[in-house]
């Protein structure tokens, strides 16, 4: 409900920013921006377009419409290759931006050194998600792997956020087995033989633990876990931070191909600067992702305790732990053998 | 009531009351199970926090933006079949020719291709890669992750559904009623007009009424197409599962309600069609 | 029969044959032929080898297992219970029978989606089935179980639809012949009603099957989509094209829909063979929802 209002609110103050900024935008034609994006920011995006709208307006005197379309990582970079006319891209790792650029070259190759903080104008990591009182009494991520506890994570061929989950497991299980591969490949093995249901996407996975009574953890978001238990169940579900995750970094781009196409860069380009404006930063905040401005981080550090973490680099960057773990025939597809069944 | 009217006055050509009930009570077990539960968890799940939540579910932009983008997806989708199912079910159903068996094969074809298929060829076709991606770019067409692309994979689901509905009743009225019309003078347009369509109405009406359920709700193909961005180019099942996924499970399944209603508004035209096209048969046979 | 047909057609003087026939032929090229060339075009770059490597990795022979496998179950229970309820409807009188005979299409007008939604909430371990079931040892939702229930609803009408007409077509003396030379009631169904009606009930056994096998909407939501257990066909079409292998995603559809046409070839050739017993002017019954009580 009080979501409705804050919405209705800022849905009520654009209008008013349309209407009175009318006569300076008599010069500048309206602009529309597309901005694809995965499924965790959401509610997050919907807050910002409504936001960056207002502020361009006043800036520029130039309406904008940020249309918002959100799905599986992997589905919207691929949509993207196929011709969606995105301005910008607000992915969940590098690697799906990465393939843009490498199949459209409408990205350059760079993009990642191109805005602050390798793109990522925030953070997440990985967290579990388990019932009131957490009556399995799961502490860290050794726990996952006893026997008869059931663990909701989604299908890492398809879903980015399960591929920062099965990552961060692996970081675990290296650094508790003195970077021992076989141990870790053990304990990942293990860990998914656990799994009931891979879903496609990390909502459709957080469907099934909270919805469908499935599981006793859920590997998620950090935002999606928070998230779940605002708006789902206070009081039915609780978070619980592993000894060590990974620090997952969502990242943004512009897609230049698009946008000098449309005439669109120097709005889409804002747009994805004002992310990291302290009012940007607010909003990221606000909706459960780790800002990157000291000064926001300091004020939420209650909602974002800290957790020891590794970070991609780690692992060699994405093109490589995207060719060792997840392409065709690789560690996970090993993990899924007949014979393992 | 039950057995009030039993089949047949024979004994001997009628099961016993006991098999009758057994056979009864399993259909209807069946049938309970598998159509009305399913049926009655929609609607359930839609009034969960009751008719005002429920009511509020249509009051969200992007929504309406699903409902009059189905309803104009269908719009150009079930015009364009019909016309060709009419073509179609005429050409094959007056006619002998060579490899007549062929073409009715691939006019079904749509109906066994898996909807994800049918969008991965659109993909192929029309994708900045595909066959006319370059030359799309270059005149600024957008199709696919737009609104001709959505159309385009509605007409391909809903491809056979008039064509196969008309084509047995054209075939069975047979030629001699056109043959006779035609001596007379009419011409083929009159003919058609005159003496076929009155002959095939409901057949055809019935066919629209599947072809147009069926388009408002496809979900694979149009998903594989559509881009999913929202208040532009997402369909009302695309619109359920962004919901879904919002978890606003009420507005979900409120939205998921409309079309179940749409399907059992369908059932009732396709009832009254039967029962009218029968009232009509029965006394000129 | 028609490809043996004469010439090129039969001397009519039906007009429109040449507009109705053209324009027939270039609407299915553009809008079924051309896409799916495309796809035939794309898998053949890949190359014979390759395209053998891709359809028969372990991962995609599961899949086509899974996706054969459980249409054919949901098919088979779909063949005796629909031709159940096929015959209830024709021959008994009870109360909401009109109803329930139009609810059988439901599954056709349901878009695929909703109905994969609301049968996951029913058959989740807490939904209203499922929790009984739970309670028994049986899971439906997210195993192969819920894959076949999925496909059974999903291809429900077809069986029911196809044998209807046949049963309310048939000749009731036939019945009582047997019935006054000393045939029980079950020797008369097996020996006199039976033969009459599987035509038709093997007709609508395949129709269901067929499209079971590329169903995906319903499928998604309740099955628990893990790799080399429940994980169908058209899924790893889409798994394919999210992790950028269009060439393995194009090879997968490729034998897929080489499935397909080869199954609509069988079913026309059934249909012929079933339709020969009846009217000789229609060898074709309409393939979905045959219209009953229009055609017959």
């Amino acid at each position: 409900m009080k979501r409705l209002l804050t919405r209705a609110v800022l849905l009520a103050s654009a209008a008013l920013a349309l209407t009175s900024g009318a006569h300076a935008a008599a010069q500048q034609p309206p602009a529309t921006i597309l901005n694809v994006s995965y499924d965790p920011p959401r509610e997050l995006y919907d807050d910002y377009n409504t936001v960056f709208a207002k502020y361009w307006k006043a800036k520029t005197g130039q309406s904008v419409t940020v249309q918002q379309s959100n799905g599986g990582s992997g589905k919207q970079a691929r949509a993207v290759i196929d011709g969606l006319q995105a301005d910008v891209v607000t992915l969940a790792l590098a690697y799906d931006i990465d393939a843009i650029a490498a199949k459209t070259g409408w990205i350059p190759r760079n993009w990642q050194s191109r805005l602050p903080n390798n793109s990522t104008p925030y953070t997440s990591t990985i967290v579990f998600l388990v019932h009131a009182g957490n009556p399995k009494h799961i502490r860290d991520w050794s726990d996952l792997v006893r026997p008869g506890i059931s663990v909701i994570t989604p299908n890492p061929k398809t879903s980015g956020g399960a591929r920062w989950n099965f990552l961060a497991a692996w970081a675990c299980a290296l650094s508790k087995s003195g970077r021992n591969a076989g141990a870790a490949r053990a304990f990942v093995t293990k860990l998914y033989k656990n799994v009931p249901v891979l879903d496609s996407g990390a909502r459709g996975s957080t469907t099934t633990f909270v919805e469908r009574g499935i599981g006793d953890v859920e590997i998620a978001w950090e935002s999606d876990a928070m998230l779940a238990v605002e708006k789902l169940g206070p009081g039915r579900f609780q978070i619980v931070r592993p000894s060590l995750s990974i620090l997952a970094e969502p990242p943004v781009a512009l897609v230049d191909g698009v946008v000098d196409k449309k005439g669109t860069r120097r709005v889409a380009q804002a747009y994805l600067n004002y992310l990291y404006s302290p009012q940007g930063q607010e909003i990221i905040a606000r909706h459960y992702f780790r800002p990157r401005l000291a000064s926001v981080a300091r004020r939420y550090s209650w909602q974002f305790p800290a957790i020891k973490m590794v970070t991609i680099a780690q692992f060699g960057g994405w093109n490589r732990a995207q060719q060792t773990y997840f392409a065709d025939g690789g560690v996970f597809d090993q993990i899924y053998q007949p014979n393992q069944q | 009531m039950v057995n009030a009217l039993p089949a047949s006055a024979a004994p001997a050509v009628s099961e016993s009351a006991f098999v009758r009930r057994l056979l009864i009570g399993t259909s209807v077990l069946f049938l309970g199970t598998f159509l009305l539960v399913p049926l009655g968890c929609v609607f359930a799940a839609a009034f969960a926090q009751g008719v005002a939540a429920y009511a509020a579910s249509f009051h969200d932009p992007d929504t309406l933006s699903a409902i009059r983008l189905t309803l104009l997806a269908a719009a150009i989708a079930v015009p364009c079949n019909l016309v060709f199912g009419v073509a179609a079910a005429w050409a094959i159903g007056k006619f002998e020719f060579f490899g007549k068996g062929f073409l009715i094969a691939l006019i079904d074809l749509p109906f066994s291709i898996s909807p994800v298929v049918a969008g991965l060829t659109y993909v192929l076709l029309f994708g900045s890669h595909g066959w006319f991606g370059p030359w799309l770019a270059a005149h600024n067409v957008q199709i696919i992750f737009a609104i001709p692309g959505i159309v385009l994979a509605t007409i391909f689901v809903t491809f056979p559904f008039v064509a196969r509905e008309l084509l047995p009743t054209i075939a069975a009225q047979g030629n001699d009623e056109e043959e006779a019309a035609l001596t007379l003078g009419a011409n083929g347009w009159q003919t058609f007009m005159r003496v076929t369509l009155p002959n095939v109405k409901w057949a055809l009406l019935y066919g629209v009424i599947l072809c147009n359920a069926r388009a408002m709700g496809e979900f694979g193909a149009v998903s594989v197409v559509s881009g999913h961005i929202r208040g532009l180019t997402n369909t009302m099942p695309l619109q359920i599962e962004v919901l879904y996924n919002d978890y606003q499970y009420v507005s979900a399944f409120a939205v998921a309600s409309l079309l179940a209603l749409l399907a059992l508004a369908t059932l009732v035209v396709k009832s009254v069609v039967e029962w009218r096209a029968a009232a009509i048969e029965r006394p000129s046979a | 029969m028609p490809l043996f047909a004469a010439g090129l057609r039969r001397k009519s003087i039906i007009p429109g044959f040449g507009l109705t026939l053209g324009f027939t032929v270039c609407y299915l090229s553009l809008i079924v032929l051309l896409p799916l060339a495309a796809t035939f075009v794309e898998t053949s770059k890949i190359g014979w080898h390759e395209f053998w490597r891709i359809v028969t990795g372990p991962r995609a022979v599961a899949a086509y297992g899974l996706s054969f496998g459980a249409s054919l179950i949901a098919a088979g229970m779909n063949f005796f219970l629909g031709t159940l309820v096929a015959w209830v409807l024709v021959r008994y009188q009870f109360p909401f029978k009109r109803i329930l005979d139009s609810l059988v299409d439901l599954p056709f007008a349901l878009p695929t989606a909703v109905a994969g939604i609301a049968l996951t909430t029913i058959y989740a371990p807490n939904g209203l089935f499922g929790r009984p079931l739970a309670a028994l040892g049986i899971h439906v939702a997210f195993t192969r179980l819920g894959i076949v229930v999925a496909l059974t609803f999903i291809g429900l009408p077809f069986v029911v639809r196809t044998v209807q007409p046949v049963l309310e077509d048939l000749d009731r003396e036939l019945e009582e012949a047997a019935a006054s030379l000393g045939a029980t009631r079950w020797k008369t169904f097996t020996r006199v009603l039976y033969p009459a009606i599987a035509p038709a009930a093997i007709t609508g056994f395949a129709l269901a099957f067929a499209r079971g096998v590329g169903e995906y909407g319903s499928v998604i939501f309740i099955a628990g989509n893990m790799p080399m257990r429940t994980e169908i066909a058209p899924l790893l079409i889409v798994t394919k094209l999210e992790e950028y292998d269009y060439s393995g995603a194009t090879a997968i559809a490729t034998l897929m829909l080489l499935i397909s046409f080869v199954l609509l070839l069988g079913i026309n050739m059934l249909q012929r063979w079933s339709g020969g017993r009846g009217e000789r002017d229609a060898p074709e019954e309409p393939l979905l929802t045959p219209a009953m009580g229009l055609s017959g």
